[in-house]
């Protein structure tokens, strides 16, 4: 490995291994046998060929603030990082393209794009940490996603190397290409099960002109979800539609101190974009529905300072709640949109049940809610107690329609669960398709695929 | 083996020393990572906050052993905190850090290096206020022929870094303190302060001293400057010197608090932070956890006084009617640990004939960090040369700094960057008073 990358690029020490071993997963670490940082692509598949040969697990790893153990290098071997691979290598103006390295920054993209007034709309709420080749591994969210849809919303074409070390180009600057399977779709969200991206062309569209963004506050959690329910049936997609728990909204305002109103019981977040006459018609529309509702308040933020404190408020709400307790389990139920109100209701249910401490915020409008459970890991009690609540919230959300994650991917976390969601007959071909193209098993194993499923629980409402 | 032997020595350390609660409030999300430098400089997870919190956590619980590599994660940090604002869940990095620097420093011989530079720093210059003034006479002498022969005289050359020759080139002319405080007519008084002078305030920048307590009392302060203060103990704090910290920290306690004073007032960052938290230092001492905590409580630095002595009621403006650009450096724990940044750039904002520009990156740290630019020169230079670029950008005149360790690397950065002519450095106070005329 030092011959193909150089020495400085090869990390061996225990410090590094142990700063190697996690991503933002609680409860799921292994060390790797070593850290390594390629320039190019060719020297990626040196690495390759050489772990091929040898069965070497090779995990790729953006920034590590994967949320489902996805990134955790559990059975040793390579964590192959992006750090010299970082550049923006092209902006097609004509085309709506940019083309990147898979270690910028996703807030550096962002930025990159907005100077040019142009829009990458995907958002995670960890895009001033997270890298586009993480994102597009991942295919992460955020909270643009309820009008502008996720990564893969974005991904036109990939360069990736394969387990056996070939070089595969998929799609490119093109509106329309039905040549084949989508591979590109394939790649997007294959949690670096699949192959190892090196560079990826990405769809941009025209940055809207004008934005608004409002605070309204509910007495209860219920009412916020029937307001969610009621916007997106009147036929209007705000751009953002986010909510919080008082419980988070308490944390997170103890953090930012921007005077959040913390004896409401749930709040939503609600931001608009477009022309200007459009955004206010329907902002006043939607500040309509949500004082029909029961709205006990409605802010607007009044200006862009005051907006971008409160998208900032929201996408601290996971950290923010780790103020808690020791141990903060993060989950990604999603449900269809009609379905919020209940499976927050249901939310409610299962953390009385179980006498566990479950605190909820996440993107209302996409049926996407991240119920989190404060714990301690060292309390073996309370952790099977837990296991048992979460077990039902999975079930709950398949129950409602929904799945197990909407955007944080599954992991090593989720794997037992997958088989609930997808069937038998959707996990044998997804472990067809992985058997064929890394018969090996060497690219991030042990993630997606449990070695066994978990028990169903039976809900028993009565 | 003895290398064993510290190790197991080091992990019993932690265990006792290093919090198992405040290793766990860390969630590892991440979000400190764009807010600490040695990360930004080196993208590698081990130079970064949660990494060096996962290595504290596996050498407590005996996952890893004590070892070169531990070592060095632990001590590229800079100590700068920049982490604790940026970190949602609330983890007190900065605390840990200390506690297992501690044990690290009690366990361990030091390195030659680190052995001279502390040894110098902690036993000669900043044990006592009264010795690093007395050493001022004679650094005034050691000028003429150049900072070099201190190092000779200390016997240092054959350790310490080049960068010390470069810093000599850029320290001021050190002169005695000219001013003490007066006693004031009570009519006009706003407060009654205590002026805490600092260690290297109050010698290599012992101008910047005299123009403080000349500000405080023109705008109606009556100023005591207790006689006999020790050095705040951050140099000793902040390098796992822990017991000297708390000596020191005695000492001020019942210096300042003699003084019924309103506040106790520093110019300078670093040392405000470790002021400001003397009651967690002292937390374990039944006799001083209190008075600790009010000592704690009635320090302020000088940029939050001149705004509660509502210096903006006053119009500011340059002398002569010269025009300026103006970026501020942060410095890191008045920031950081105060959360004090809106009141310095506030005053420079309304100053007539001044344009302030803001620098990308004001908020991180410019390398300084104590003696870390000392122990660490190779990164502190990285760090300092990009923040350069920043400065640069700005195409401010004066750079303005609230902290003596900043003071002296933006200057260094200055000079390493070519832009003697066209850029100064300067103390936020020295440019009130030497270039601008409050109207009063």
């Amino acid at each position: 490995m030092k011959r193909i990358v150089g020495k400085e690029n090869v990390q061996t020490s225990n410090a590094a291994k142990i700063s190697y071993s996690f991503d933002a997963t609680a409860g799921f670490q292994h060390s790797p046998d070593v850290i390594i940082s390629p320039e190019n692509a060719e020297q990626i598949q040196a690495i390759v060929k050489v772990c091929h040969e040898n069965k070497i697990p090779i995990v790729p790893r953006g920034s590590g603030t994967n949320l489902a153990a996805g990134t955790t290098p559990n059975e040793g071997g390579v964590v192959l990082l992006f750090n010299h691979l970082d550049k923006i290598l092209e902006l097609d103006e004509e085309n709506l393209t940019i083309t990147v390295q898979p270690g910028v920054i996703t807030q550096e993209v962002i930025e990159y794009v907005e100077n040019k007034d142009l829009f990458y709309p995907p958002d995670p709420s960890s895009k001033k940490i997270s890298t586009i080749g993480g994102n597009v591994n991942e295919n992460s969210g955020g909270l643009r996603g309820l009008k502008y849809g996720v990564t893969k919303d974005y991904v036109l074409g990939v360069k990736a190397v394969l387990s056996n070390g070939e070089i595969l180009h998929t799609g490119g600057k093109l509106a329309k290409d039905v040549a084949g399977y989508d591979l590109t779709n394939l790649l997007v969200g294959s949690e670096g099960t699949l192959a190892i991206i090196t560079e990826i062309t990405l769809k941009l569209l025209p940055k809207p002109t004008y934005k608004k963004t409002i605070l309204t506050m509910f007495d209860s959690l219920e009412l916020a979800g029937d307001a969610v329910s009621q916007i997106i049936s009147k036929k209007i997609i705000p751009t953002t539609l986010e909510f919080m728990d008082q419980g988070t909204v308490r944390v997170v305002e103890e953090f930012n101190k921007i005077g959040l109103p913390t004896d409401c019981e749930a709040i939503l977040l609600i931001e608009q974009d477009g022309s200007e006459e459009t955004v206010r018609e329907e902002m006043k529309a939607i500040s309509n529905i949500c004082s029909q509702v029961g709205a006990t308040e409605i802010h607007e933020a009044e200006d862009e300072y005051q907006a971008e404190q409160l998208r900032t408020a929201r996408r601290d709400a996971l950290s923010a709640l780790a103020r808690l307790r020791p141990t903060t389990i993060l989950e990604d139920a999603t449900v269809p949109r009609s379905k919020i109100a209940e499976m927050v209701r249901e939310i409610n249910r299962i953390s009385d049940k179980y006498d566990v401490m479950i605190q909820t915020f996440g993107h209302a409008g996409d049926g996407n809610l991240h119920p989190t459970c404060l714990t301690d890991l060292r309390n073996e009690k309370e952790m099977e107690r837990v296991e048992h609540a979460l077990d039902e919230i999975f079930q709950a959300s398949i129950d409602l329609g929904g799945t197990i994650t909407g955007e944080h991917g599954v992991g090593e976390m989720k794997a037992p669960y997958l088989e609930w969601k997808v069937g038998k007959t959707g996990i044998d071909l997804m472990k067809n398709i992985k058997q064929a193209i890394d018969p090996h098993n060497i690219l991030n194993p042990g993630k997606i695929f449990a070695k066994s499923t978990k028990k169903r629980v039976v809900v028993n409402n009565g | 083996m003895a290398d064993a032997a510290l190790s197991v020595r080091i992990q019993q350390g932690f265990q006792e020393e290093v919090d198992e609660t405040k290793l766990l409030d860390c969630m590892k999300c991440g979000f400190c990572l764009p807010a600490c430098p040695t990360y930004v400089e080196t993208k590698n997870e081990m130079h970064s906050p949660r990494g060096r919190i996962s290595i504290m956590k596996a050498v407590r619980e005996g996952d890893i052993p004590f070892d070169d590599s531990v070592e060095e994660a632990l001590d590229l940090c800079l100590g700068c905190r920049a982490c604790e604002p940026a970190c949602p869940a609330g983890v007190e990095y900065g605390s840990l850090l200390e506690s297992a620097r501690n044990v690290i420093s009690r366990e361990k011989n030091p390195t030659i290096k680190e052995r001279a530079v502390k040894h110098t720093a902690f036993e000669h210059l900043f044990k006592d206020q009264w010795k690093m003034n007395s050493l001022v006479g004679s650094i005034r002498v050691y000028q003429r022929s150049g900072m070099k022969s201190i190092v000779d005289k200390l016997q240092l050359t054959r350790v310490l870094p080049e960068i010390l020759s470069e810093l000599e080139s850029v320290m001021p002319e050190i002169q005695k303190r000219q001013y003490t405080a007066q006693s004031q007519n009570s009519s006009k008084r706003n407060f009654k302060v205590a002026f805490l002078s600092g260690c290297l305030m109050n010698t290599v920048f012992s101008k910047t001293n005299d123009s403080t307590i000349l500000l405080m009392e023109r705008l109606g302060c009556e100023v005591v400057e207790p006689k006999g203060q020790a050095c705040c103990g951050a140099l000793h704090g902040h390098s796992g010197e822990l017991e000297s910290a708390k000596e020191n920290a005695k000492r001020n306690i019942d210096l300042f608090l003699e003084e019924e004073v309103d506040f106790i007032v520093n110019n300078a960052g670093g040392c405000g932070a470790f002021l400001s938290e003397y009651d967690h230092l002292l937390k374990d001492d039944p006799n001083y956890k209190e008075l600790a905590e009010e000592f704690s409580n009635k320090i302020i630095d000088i940029s939050s006084l001149l705004s509660k002595l509502d210096l903006f009621n006053y119009t500011l403006k340059t002398k002569n009617q010269e025009q300026y650009v103006l970026t501020y450096q942060d410095s890191c724990h008045l920031r950081n640990v105060n959360r004090v940044f809106e009141e310095p750039r506030d005053i420079l904002k309304s100053v007539h004939g001044a344009e302030y520009v803001e620098m990308k990156d004001a908020d991180q740290c410019c390398g300084s960090a104590g003696v870390y630019n000392l122990v660490n020169d190779e990164m502190s230079m990285k760090i300092l040369d990009r923040k350069m670029t920043h400065v640069e950008d700005t195409q401010a005149q004066i750079v303005i700094t609230s902290n003596p360790g900043c003071l002296l690397q933006m200057k260094l950065g200055i000079k390493r960057a070519g832009l003697e002519n066209e850029m100064k450095a300067l103390h936020i106070v020295d440019f009130i008073n030497d270039y601008l005329e409050i109207q009063i």
